[in-house]
């Protein structure tokens, strides 16, 4: 058990230091949310209540972008270049593997969200974290989730080259429907009802209930409920269609 | 047949298999109506180095990966140091490595990270730095897998299918893509494990690579295999005949097929020696392992698989 948590453990270090190296992943795990918090800090700077909705949308969008993204593309990335058939050769077990590559991005999370919260309460006047119980519930919920549900939709990128298209044909359309720049209130209403469909914006409402509006954990429970449906679809398939060859065809 | 039948059938049985380190028995797969192996058996010794030699398509590969624990076979029986691969278990894995054909490695990683982290999967590993050096990466110790050639990144292969100090070890074309100082290297290396009383599988499409190093060699064509033996008894075995040529008194290199070179010799010598002078440039030459694989892998493109509704 202990040596499972060893392997488990040497493999996550091996991954933080291959994400370090590479500084393009860097860039765009870390940079690119705070950019786009910048930017919009701007656009509504002196306008609370926008604000108070882009900060837990921001930290929404990173909870997506560290985990269904950073996978989805890592894993088609490995699969295509045979890392992941080298490694399924050696003793190494699936659960010590694939231990050590969620870590690495829950810790991407953890970082990005830390962050956001950080730039928050500096830059736009958003006060500490109300309930940092339900945070890391949140936080928690929409890792599990997103993250399964990148794992599952790497078996579906045929390779490496549309992995940036498969990704982000999902990934930016849940962000603009998902009220991450904006109050989802005032969308119209079909858009708000498929959005309400999608896991994300069950975490952002439940990210801002913890950071702006106090709302209590047991009031937000039929987020957690949806974030959870998706969550054990996600982990269906991510477990049942795991590849770790690229399909030749 | 169940295989306590089998052991009083032959009472060897059993030593048979504890000093096998593969066994192979009717081996098939087909991927959905394409027949890649159809039904291959062999053995291989532990402490050998085996060669699967054949054309590309032969189906060398699916059955490494069906022995590695790749693929599943679709029937037939394998064993693998008294492991079914099919079940994937530890066990087996902490004592095989692995040469895959074509495979790549995490594009920031260096080679001493690399060699350091695989030894530490495996319980008893070889030396991190010694394995490196063996396979003549001292340079590169450093180096990132982005800054490496393709030898090189092929050598960083055998060191990490070397550093758990496995007992089996599987080579998918390993020297591939190598120059021949490189190619020498590894063959010396490759050598060197048999010393060291590792059974190495190895596959390839260079005949002068089985020859140098297999102790048996199984040559395979379209799913079947076509010949096992030592690499000299397939070329005593083979149809094709010995070769004998020299030059005659007026100058011209002749040359014979014979089956026997004795008689002819004896002819030769004995018409020299009445006459008085030498046979020049008399040489007796057996098949190589080359003639016997071009001979029996020549019709490949000639042999189409027969329609089997051609009755219809």
């Amino acid at each position: 058990m202990s040596d499972a948590f060893g392997m488990t453990w040497r493999q996550y270090r091996l991954e933080r230091r291959m994400f370090w190296r590479n500084p393009s992943a860097a860039f765009f795990n870390f940079a690119l949310p705070l950019l786009f918090l910048a930017l919009f800090g701007a656009i509504f700077a002196g306008n609370q209540d926008d604000l108070d909705v882009i900060v837990p949308g921001i930290a929404g969008l990173s909870v997506m972008s560290t985990t269904f993204s950073a996978l989805a593309m890592n894993l088609t990335f490995l699969r295509e270049q045979g890392v992941l058939k080298r490694i399924r050769g050696t003793p190494l077990s699936t659960r010590a593997y694939l231990g050590g590559v969620l870590g690495n991005a829950v810790t991407n999370t953890v970082i990005q969200v830390a962050l956001v919260i950080l730039a928050g309460r500096v830059f736009f006047g958003v006060g500490w974290p109300q309930d940092w119980l339900e945070l890391v519930v949140f936080v928690v919920a929409g890792v599990v989730c997103l993250a399964s549900l990148g794992i599952a939709w790497s078996h579906v990128i045929p390779n490496f080259d549309a992995a940036p298209a498969y990704t982000n044909i999902v990934f930016l359309p849940v962000i603009f429907i998902s009220g991450v720049f904006y109050d989802v209130d005032n969308a119209p209403a079909f858009l708000r009802d498929l959005a309400e469909a999608l896991p994300l914006v069950h975490v952002i409402d439940g990210l801002s209930a913890a950071m702006i509006t106090g709302e209590s954990l047991s009031d937000n429970l039929s987020n957690l409920v949806i974030i959870g449906i998706w969550a054990l679809g996600g982990i269906f398939f991510a477990v049942r269609g795991f590849s770790w060859e690229s399909k030749r065809s | 047949m169940g295989p306590k039948a089998m052991s009083e059938i032959l009472p060897c049985f059993t030593v048979v298999s504890s000093e096998s380190a593969i066994v192979v028995t009717d081996l098939q797969k087909r991927y959905g109506d394409f027949e890649a192996v159809k039904g291959i058996s062999f053995s291989v010794r532990r402490g050998e180095v085996f060669g699967l030699l054949g054309p590309n398509g032969a189906g060398k590969t699916t059955t490494v990966e069906i022995l590695e624990g790749y693929r599943h076979r679709t029937a037939g029986d394998v064993s693998v140091l008294g492991f079914d691969p099919g079940d994937r278990p530890v066990a087996l894995r902490q004592r095989t490595g692995i040469v895959l054909q074509s495979t790549g490695m995490y594009r920031h990683i260096k080679v001493r990270e690399a060699v350091a982290h695989w030894a530490a999967l495996y319980p008893h590993p070889r030396d991190v730095d010694e394995t490196i050096s063996a396979v003549g990466l001292d340079e590169k110790r450093e180096a990132t897998t982005r800054q490496l050639s393709g030898g090189q990144l092929r050598r960083l292969d055998l060191a990490l299918a070397l550093v758990g100090d496995p007992e089996l070890i599987f080579l998918d074309e390993p020297t591939t893509g190598f120059d021949p100082a490189a190619r020498r290297a590894s063959w010396d290396t490759i050598r060197a494990l048999r010393d060291l009383g590792k059974t190495v599988l190895l596959t390839t499409h260079y005949l002068d690579e089985a020859q140098e190093l297999a102790d048996r060699v199984a040559i395979i064509k379209g799913g079947e295999i076509q010949a096992v033996g030592t690499p000299a008894e397939l070329g005593v075995g083979a149809k094709t005949r010995v070769r004998v040529s020299w030059r005659d008194e007026e100058g011209l290199l002749q040359e014979r097929q014979v089956d026997d070179p004795t008689a002819l010799v004896h002819e030769l010598t004995g018409a020299a020696l009445a006459a008085g002078h030498d046979v020049r440039e008399l040489t007796v030459t057996r098949p190589s392992l080359e003639d016997v694989y071009l001979e029996l892998t020549a019709d490949v493109d000639a042999v189409t698989p027969a329609p089997e509704v051609a009755g219809v």
